[in-house]
């Protein structure tokens, strides 16, 4: 284990989230809110500070790392984040329990949305904002980030392959072009253009800057915090519809919109992933459209909802527009099955992920099939190309490790008493980035009602389902951290 | 630039290695899906699984963007469809492919020719070329060229009762009789680059820049005396012991090969009508003995087997051979570089350099390097540069420079005449440049090697 690497890039992660923090401490600092600017001035320096030491001690270290390091490094680098970033939080009183303020930033950088405040609205502008950023940065992550920034030095191994594959979700991640550096960039230009063309579309419904902005990063991360108590019910139903086309726009594969700009339309259509992704949205809009066309005057309202719930939750964002807990249990349940499917690999959402199910689905036909005509040979294909059996061994394996941490998280939060109903949609909620659960933890309630060991529960499935468990399981275990 | 490399293994690896550095963008493709995920996790690299030569794994290599494609599949036929499918998709391609069967030595150019091919390597042929050139001046452990071969760096070392023990370098000119400058000095497994003061001391491996034309004469006054090499031994008869038999009767000296297969000793008797081959186990110290090891010039082991290469130079030497090659493919051998093996010869690394040196010729429009050697066991880069019209300090003589640490000018080629240089030489625009660096401070362009 080379340990100094790992604080070399911690330190360069903190190094990252001070930058980042100027904005918002710029619009608190316009809005002469002085807590919530003393909140983000402590939080830079601090993580100014205990950068520049860790750049100092890890000063000179071999820039090689392995697997292991790359594992337990974005780990603790989101970690780490996650406990610098809600310093502004706590320091400005604007959420006075520590682990409170902390629930919140993972739930921000994981891009969850869930929250523990009964209502946003009363929060200081720059607050609000750092909120929302959280997602997007979270979104594509830090790390990728850092790979697109890093300078010229790093450059020449593939080693940094290992915090690209750590920190991106999918089963088999890929470049889209040989040097690392060149893909991370990509992946955030392409980010960038799509947010910016969000937030257009919002102010051109109208909607005020400062929204459109903490909207359009709440939907490109697929995160969900919104600026409302009511999340976006109270806008027009235009700016839902724009939310709706982006959301589910934000949960496609990025290297499908490289593709494209490559003008590779047919590969694009022809993706496996892409169609099933676009057939279960399909599908979805109009079973819950039908199940619940009653409980709305018009057709047109009927599918608007519809169509934004689901894109919201199966793109794992977890805006609302409508109390989607008082639907009939039909819409209730497709809603949770969409929470475990989960947007495409390779873009922000979370959840289980279609590319992942559809390996899942084709293994275990070839298993029936299997047992069936033992002699058979078979290669399960995925858009035609046969998949390496390590990478459908490793899809086993997830799903084996989603489905025991899922358990083991739900026996935990259910102490403190609450539902059934509520406990099984606030585990999936969390581990799935989505934020919004049912019942006590439904669209227009709030995780306050959890005790902290609870929260701390729930603050590690989110950080384990946005890193797609692996670098989560990794920090846990012994020969993870022994030196060699 | 974009490069496709075929074929993942030691040369192919190696390539992706130093290529990738070089920040080239590269798609490394391979059937092998092992070779393929361990070089995309330490290099960075794009990777391909599939056959080379078919045009839909081309295709997604992307080869109608791509410049160059090296062919070093481990089949010389895969390695030529590999570079006529890719040029028929893209007919701006350059193509560069191993062939190294001798059944198509003789072929060589008109297959370049009429397959459209930009280089043909042959890393056995090409060792075989290195040996030969070692053989010719005994004493000197490694040659390498610059300047169209009129410029050598060459590898000594500092015997007990040489001259060189305890010589200041400030008085090296006097003794060595001729003009001749140390560049990099090795002192247990330390690359230093010294200045005058700098005394020698047993043990040393000195890198020296000489003109090609006072080689000898640096040989006969540092009383190294070149006893003309006449007996070759060579162990082991793969395709690299059968052209460097070619060689070196044509050169004119005895050679014998021992092999142990009795059915590749009769093959290579037919092709190589005046060599000695005689079939037999070259570890076998008795064998060797028996075969009167000791009174030859040179022992020269390319068994197949580095561990076996190792022991027959250990015999060799024990029985006073001066001169011992060993080939050693697997091994690192700046480790080795302790033992006593004389010589030792990499055909794949000679290979990957030769390639990269004419990736370099391709991008050179940015004042890259011309010619690249690794010199003191890869801790130290000799390199030629030419002087263009934004070098600086043209015409400035060398001692009012500022050069970084561990940087030196060792040679300056004007139009025909060579300088070794001193302090008051200078360059000027047109001259080629040769300059010697440590690793710490990697050098990509002439500019580079100034402090400011």
């Amino acid at each position: 284990m080379n340990y100094k690497v790992i604080g070399k890039y911690v330190g360069h992660i903190l190094l990252i989230e001070s930058i980042l923090m100027i904005p918002p401490l710029l619009i608190s600092l316009a809005e002469r809110q002085y807590r919530a600017v003393v909140g983000f001035l402590v939080a830079i320096l601090a993580s100014f500070v205990v950068a520049m030491l860790l750049r100092v001690l890890c000063k000179d270290t071999k820039k090689t790392f392995y697997a292991r390091e790359g594992m337990i490094c974005v780990g603790l680098c989101w970690i780490v984040l996650s406990l610098f970033g809600c310093l502004p939080f706590y320091i400005s009183g604007e959420i006075p329990h520590f682990v409170d303020a902390l629930f919140e930033t993972v739930s921000g950088f994981t891009t969850t949305g869930a929250s523990i405040l009964p209502e946003v609205e009363s929060l200081s502008n720059g607050i609000l904002f750092w909120r929302s950023f959280t997602h997007w940065v979270g979104g594509m992550g830090v790390l990728v980030f850092l790979l697109a920034m890093a300078p010229g030095k790093e450059r020449g191994s593939g080693f940094t392959m290992h915090l690209l594959r750590a920190e991106s979700p999918g089963p088999d991640v890929g470049k889209l072009v040989p040097h690392i550096k060149e893909t991370a960039k990509i992946l955030y230009i392409l980010y960038i253009v799509l947010t910016i063309m969000n937030i257009l579309f919002l102010l051109f419904g109208g909607m005020p800057l400062f929204d459109a902005i903490c909207t359009a990063f709440g939907t490109a991360g697929t995160g969900g915090f919104g600026i409302r108590n009511d999340s976006i019910a109270g806008y027009s139903p235009y700016l839902q519809n724009v939310c709706t086309v982006f959301m589910l726009l934000f949960g496609v594969n990025f290297s499908c919109y490289y593709l494209l700009l490559l003008r590779n339309v047919k590969s694009v259509f022809k993706d496996e992933e892409l169609r099933l992704y676009v057939g279960i949205v399909a599908g979805s809009i109009l079973l819950v459209a039908w199940n619940i066309k009653d409980m709305y005057a018009t057709m047109g309202e009927t599918v608007r909802h519809a169509a934004f719930q689901v894109a919201s939750i199966v793109t794992t964002t977890g805006f609302a527009t409508t109390d989607f807990d008082l639907w009939p249990s039909f819409s209730k349940a497709i809603l949770l099955c969409l929470m475990i499917v989960g947007a495409c690999a390779g873009s922000t959402g979370g959840g289980l992920k279609c590319g992942r199910l559809l390996l899942l689905f084709k293994s275990l036909r070839r298993n029936v099939h299997q047992v069936l005509q033992p002699h058979k040979v078979q290669v399960v294909r995925n858009n035609g190309r046969p998949v390496d059996e390590q990478v459908i061994a490793n899809v086993n394996a997830y799903l084996a490790a989603y489905v025991l941490i899922g358990l083991v998280s739900f026996i935990l939060i259910s102490v403190d008493g609450l539902s059934v109903t509520t406990n099984v949609s606030a585990m999936l909620a969390c581990f799935n980035n989505i934020g919004p659960g049912l019942e006590a933890v439904g669209p227009v309630c709030n995780y306050s009602v959890y005790g902290v060991f609870s929260k701390l529960v729930l603050i590690v499935d989110m950080l384990a389902g946005r890193l797609e468990i692996f670098p989560i399981l990794a920090l846990c275990t012994r020969s993870g951290w022994k030196r060699r | 630039m974009k490069i496709i490399i075929a074929g993942g293994g030691k040369v192919g690896a190696k390539l992706t290695r130093m290529l990738s550095a070089e920040e080239h963008e590269i798609v490394l493709i391979d059937s092998n899906s092992k070779i393929v995920g361990e070089a995309l996790n330490r290099y960075d690299v794009m990777t391909l699984q599939g056959n080379c030569a078919s045009v839909e794994v081309l295709e997604q290599a992307d080869v109608g963007e791509a410049e160059l494609l090296i062919a070093v599949t481990g089949t010389d036929e895969v390695n030529l469809l590999c570079c006529l499918t890719a040029h028929y998709m893209n007919k701006a391609i350059h193509t560069i492919a191993r062939i190294r069967s001798p059944e198509y030595s003789g072929q060589i150019s008109r297959m370049r020719e009429t397959f459209a091919l930009s280089m043909v390597v042959n890393p056995e042929r090409q060792a075989a070329r290195e040996i030969e050139r070692l053989l010719r001046f005994p004493g000197f452990l490694k040659r390498d060229t610059f300047a169209r071969n009129r410029v050598e760096i060459v590898e000594l070392q500092v015997n007990e009762d040489s001259v060189l023990d305890g010589l200041a370098l400030s008085n090296l000119e006097n003794v060595a009789k001729c003009k001749v400058l140390v560049c990099t000095v090795l002192r247990n497994g330390n690359a230093m680059t010294p200045d005058g003061s700098f005394v020698l001391k047993e043990g040393d491996r000195v890198f020296v820049t000489a003109p090609t034309y006072n080689l000898s004469l640096l040989l006969k006054s540092l009383g190294i005396l070149p006893r003309k090499v006449k007996k070759v031994m060579i162990c082991g008869g793969g395709r690299l012991s059968y052209y460097l038999a070619q060689l070196l009767q044509k050169s004119g000296m005895g050679v014998k090969i021992v092999e142990k297969d009795h059915d590749r000793g009769i093959n290579l008797a037919k092709q190589l009508s005046k060599a000695d081959i005689v079939c037999g186990d070259a570890t076998d110290w008795a064998f060797l003995e028996s075969e009167g090891v000791s009174q030859y010039d040179a022992v020269v082991a390319l068994t197949g087997i580095d561990e076996m290469n190792m022991v027959i130079s250990l015999y060799g030497g024990k029985s006073g051979v001066p001169q011992i090659i060993t080939k050693l493919v697997h091994m690192e051998s700046n480790v080795l570089s302790d033992l006593p093996l004389g010589s030792i010869i990499d055909p794949k690394e000679l290979c990957s350099n030769i390639i990269v040196k004419y990736v370099r010729s391709l991008t050179n429009r940015d004042c890259a390097a011309i010619t690249v050697h690794s010199i003191a066991d890869g801790q130290a880069e000799a390199k030629e540069f030419r002087i263009e019209k934004n070098s600086k300090y043209c015409m400035v003589p060398l001692k009012e420079l500022h050069l970084k640490k561990n940087v030196l000018i060792v040679c300056i080629n004007h139009g025909t005449e060579l300088v070794i240089p001193d302090g008051d030489s200078y360059y000027e625009q047109g001259d080629t440049v040769i300059v010697v660096n440590s690793r710490q401070n990697i050098v990509s362009q002439f500019n580079d090697i100034f402090e400011y």
